[in-house]
C-alpha cells in the first residue's frame, strides 16, 4: 500500500509528468487529428471560391450547354483567340486561375464521322491547366469528368447501379455495420498503442530508476515483503497507464468528428454502442493496462538503468503494434476460446468483436481472467527478480 | 561483550560472462568473491572491513544485509539468520551506502515518512525521531525542499538519515565516506561514534586507512575474498601503522604474482 501511495504521490505531485503522460497524449492527438482534418478540408476547399477563367477555342455547339452546366458560378467561360501560345505560357505561372480548353475545328462533325474501326486517331480535345494551382486543377477535373461523360453517352449500351425510382441504394449493408467495420479495424490498435505509450512514460523510472539511484537496496532492506513491493509497483503502474490510456481515448473521441469530413461519411461513422459494450470495453482495457504494466515492470526490472529500459521496450512495442494490425487483415474474430489466452492479441480480438457489435462475454471473461493470471505470474517473477542479486546488482 | 553479529564461513561466487573473462584474461567460469569469511562484531563497537577494491567487502556487506544469498555459510545478526529469517534480519539492520541517491522529486520529509512507513514505525515515534534526526544533521530547515534543490552535502546527509528511520541496532555501512565532501565526511564519522556510544553495532567497509585508525575498534583485513587478519586495531597493527601492516600483508599474499 505504501508503495502504491508513494508512486501516486510521485506521479500526481509532478505536474510535468502528469502533463506529459496523461494530458499530453490526449491533447496531442486532439490537436494533430484536428489539424489534419482541417488541413484536408482546407485542401479540398481551397480555391473553391476563386474566380477561374475558362478559355475555350472552337467551342462546339453540342458541348456549350454541357460545359456551362458543369461549371460553378465563379467560372467565367470566354472564347479564346486563334493564337493560344501566349495563354499557355501564362498558365505556367501557378498563380494564374485559368484553364485552356481546345477543341479541334468542326469537332461535332469529326466526332460524328469517327468510328473506332477507321484506324485513324480519334479527335483530340486538349485541356491546358496548372496542377499546382488548386482552382485550375479543380476546373480541369470537372471538365474531364464532363467530357468523359459526354463521350460515354455516345457508346452507352447499359448502366450499372443507376439509382432508379424504386432503388436508391444498392449497398445493402446497414450504416451500423459499415461504422463498426471501420471502428473495429482502427480503434483496438489505437487503444493498445495509447495504453502502451502511457505506461512507457512511467515504467522505466519505476524500477530501473530505483536501481539506477541505488534506492532499490534501501527498499529491499526494509521488512516489507518483496511480493508486496512487486504488487505495489505493478498496481500503481496499471492505474497510471489506464489514466493515460483514457486521456488518449478522449482525445481520439473528440477529434474524430473533425477528422472525418461532415456529410455522408460523417453519418455513416456514427458511434452507437450500448452500455454492455462499454462495460465490456472497460474490462478489456483494464485487463490490458494491468498486463501492459506487468510486462513493462518486468522489463524495467531486468534493465540496468532507465536508458537501457527505454531500449528494451522497443521490440515489445513492435509486437503490440503487430497484434494491433492483425484485425485489419482478417474478416472475423476468433471463435476458439483458447485464442483469448494469448496476451495482448486477446484484448485486440475482444475489442474488435465489441466494435463489430459481436460482444461475447465468454471471450471477454477469458481475456480478463488470462490477463489477471499473467499479472500474478508477473508479480511472482518480479518478486523472484527482487530476490536475485544478479538482476538487482549487476552493476556492469 | 555481547556478540551481535556472527558471520560463519560466508562464501559467494559469481559467474563470469565471456566478456568479463576476456577483460580479466582468465578462462575460469567462476570467480570467488568472498571465500569463507568468518568474523564477529560486538555490541557498542565499530568493526571495519579493510581491503582493496574488488576484495569482496561490498559483497560481504550485502550478504549480511540479506540482499545477496551466500552460497555457503551463514550469518546471524541480532539472533536472526540471514538464511532462515531474512525478514527478521532486515528489521534489525540499517544498510547505508554512499552510492545511495534519493529521488529528486520528493522532499526529505516525505522520503523519511515513506521509508518509516515501510519499516512499520509507529507514527508518533516516527515524527519525534524525524524531528530529532533532521535537527541533528541540520536538515530541518530544508525538510520541505525538494531533494533536487538540496546541496550535495545535504543530499548525502539525507541518504544517511533515511536508512536509519527505524533506529536499527545494527548498522551496515558500505564505504561511509566515499565521495563525501570533507564537512559531511566529518559529520558522518562523528555520528558513527555517537551511534557506538549508544551501544549500536556498526560494520563498515573501507579502503581508507585513516578512517580505520580513527574509528574502528576492531578490524578485519580482506584480500581476495579471504580474511587475512582479524582482531582489535592494536592486535592487527602489532606496533606498525595500519597502512604499513596492510601493505606488508598484501605483499605476502600477492608477492609471487607481481
Amino acid at each position: 500500500m505504501t508503495i502504491i501511495k508513494k508512486e501516486f504521490a510521485r506521479f500526481f505531485g509532478d505536474k510535468q509528468l502528469i502533463f506529459s503522460a496523461v494530458i499530453m497524449p490526449g491533447l496531442l492527438i486532439y490537436i494533430i487529428y484536428s489539424m489534419m482534418g482541417s488541413g484536408i478540408e482546407r485542401m479540398v476547399n481551397d480555391g473553391e471560391n476563386d474566380t477561374v477563367v475558362l478559355k475555350v477555342q472552337n467551342m462546339p455547339e453540342s458541348l456549350g450547354p454541357v460545359i456551362d452546366e458543369a461549371m460553378t458560378d465563379n467560372v467565367v467561360v470566354t472564347p479564346a483567340g486563334d493564337e493560344i501560345s501566349a495563354d499557355v505560357a501564362l498558365l505556367s505561372d501557378k498563380d494564374t486561375n485559368m484553364v485552356l480548353l481546345r477543341f479541334p475545328e468542326a469537332f461535332d462533325s469529326l466526332v460524328a464521322c469517327y468510328t473506332p474501326q477507321s484506324m485513324t486517331p480519334a479527335p483530340n480535345v486538349q485541356v491546358y491547366y496548372n496542377s499546382a494551382n488548386n482552382s485550375s486543377s479543380r476546373v480541369y477535373t470537372i471538365l474531364t469528368a464532363a467530357l468523359t461523360a459526354y463521350e460515354e453517352s455516345f457508346a452507352n449500351r447499359f448502366d450499372v447501379n443507376r439509382p432508379t425510382d424504386e432503388v436508391a441504394q444498392y449497398d445493402m449493408a446497414t450504416p451500423d455495420a459499415i461504422a463498426s467495420m471501420v471502428w473495429s479495424k482502427i480503434l483496438p490498435m489505437l487503444i493498445m498503442m495509447m495504453l502502451f505509450s502511457g505506461t512507457m512514460a512511467i515504467a522505466p523510472s519505476a524500477i530501473a530508476g530505483e536501481k539506477e539511484r541505488g534506492t532499490i537496496a534501501t527498499l529491499l532492506v526494509t521488512p516489507m515483503r518483496r511480493s508486496e513491493l512487486a504488487l505495489g509497483k505493478i498496481v500503481s503502474l496499471s492505474v497510471l497507464s489506464l489514466l493515460s490510456g483514457i486521456s488518449s481515448f478522449i482525445g481520439i473521441a473528440l477529434s474524430l468528428p473533425k477528422m472525418i469530413p461532415a456529410g455522408d461519411a460523417g453519418d455513416i461513422l456514427n458511434f452507437n454502442y450500448v452500455t454492455s459494450d462499454y462495460v465490456a470495453l472497460l474490462f478489456v482495457i483494464l485487463a490490458s493496462a494491468l498486463l501492459m504494466a506487468t510486462m513493462l515492470s518486468l522489463l524495467s526490472g531486468l534493465a540496468k538503468d532507465m536508458k537501457n529500459a527505454g531500449t528494451m521496450v522497443v521490440p515489445f512495442m513492435l509486437v503490440i503494434m503487430l497484434a494491433g494490425l492483425l484485425p485489419m487483415f482478417q474478416n472475423a474474430t476468433a471463435t476458439n476460446p483458447a485464442v483469448y489466452l494469448i496476451p495482448f492479441y486477446n484484448a485486440i480480438e475482444c475489442m474488435t468483436a465489441i466494435f463489430s457489435h459481436e460482444l461475447s462475454w465468454l471471450f471477454v471473461l477469458v481475456t480478463v481472467a488470462a490477463n489477471v493470471a499473467y499479472a500474478f505470474i508477473g508479480v511472482w517473477l518480479l518478486t523472484r527478480m527482487f530476490n536475485s542479486e544478479k538482476i538487482m546488482f549487476n552493476s556492469k | 561483550m555481547e556478540e551481535i553479529v556472527r558471520a560463519e564461513g560466508l562464501r559467494k561466487t559469481f559467474q563470469l560472462s565471456r566478456k568479463q573473462q576476456k577483460i580479466e584474461h582468465t578462462t575460469l567460469k567462476k570467480r570467488v568473491a568472498v571465500d569463507g569469511l568468518t568474523f564477529s562484531a560486538y555490541a557498542g563497537e565499530i568493526f571495519g572491513l579493510l581491503g582493496p577494491n574488488g576484495a569482496g567487502k561490498t559483497t560481504t556487506l550485502r550478504m549480511l544485509s540479506t540482499l545477496i544469498h551466500p552460497d555457503e555459510g551463514d550469518a546471524v545478526l541480532g539472533g536472526c539468520s540471514v538464511i532462515s529469517d531474512p525478514a527478521g534480519v532486515r528489521a534489525k539492520i540499517g544498510f547505508l551506502t554512499s552510492e545511495l541517491k534519493l529521488e529528486d522529486f520528493f522532499t526529505p520529509s516525505y522520503l523519511y515518512d515513506f521509508f518509516s512507513r515501510l519499516h512499520g514505525v509507529d507514527e508518533q515515534v516516527s515524527r519525534q525521531r524525524k524531528a530529532q534526526m533532521f535537527e541533528r544533521f541540520g536538515i530541518d530547515r530544508y525538510a520541505e525542499t525538494k531533494v533536487a534543490n538540496l546541496s550535495t552535502g545535504m543530499k548525502q546527509k539525507l541518504s544517511i538519515v533515511i536508512p536509519l528511520v527505524h533506529d536499527p541496532d545494527i548498522i551496515i555501512f558500505d564505504e561511509p565516506t566515499n565521495g563525501l565532501d570533507v564537512l559531511t565526511a566529518r559529520v558522518v564519522t562523528d555520528y558513527l561514534q555517537e551511534l557506538r556510544s549508544m551501544g549500536k553495532t556498526i560494520i563498515l567497509s573501507t579502503h581508507i586507512f585513516s578512517l580505520v585508525e580513527r574509528l574502528c575498534d576492531r578490524v578485519g583485513i580482506i584480500i581476495d575474498g579471504q580474511m587475512k587478519l582479524c582482531g582489535t586495531l592494536a592486535e592487527v597493527c602489532g606496533g606498525d601503522t595500519i597502512e604499513d601492516r596492510f601493505f606488508n600483508l598484501y605483499k605476502e599474499c600477492k608477492g609471487g604474482e607481481e
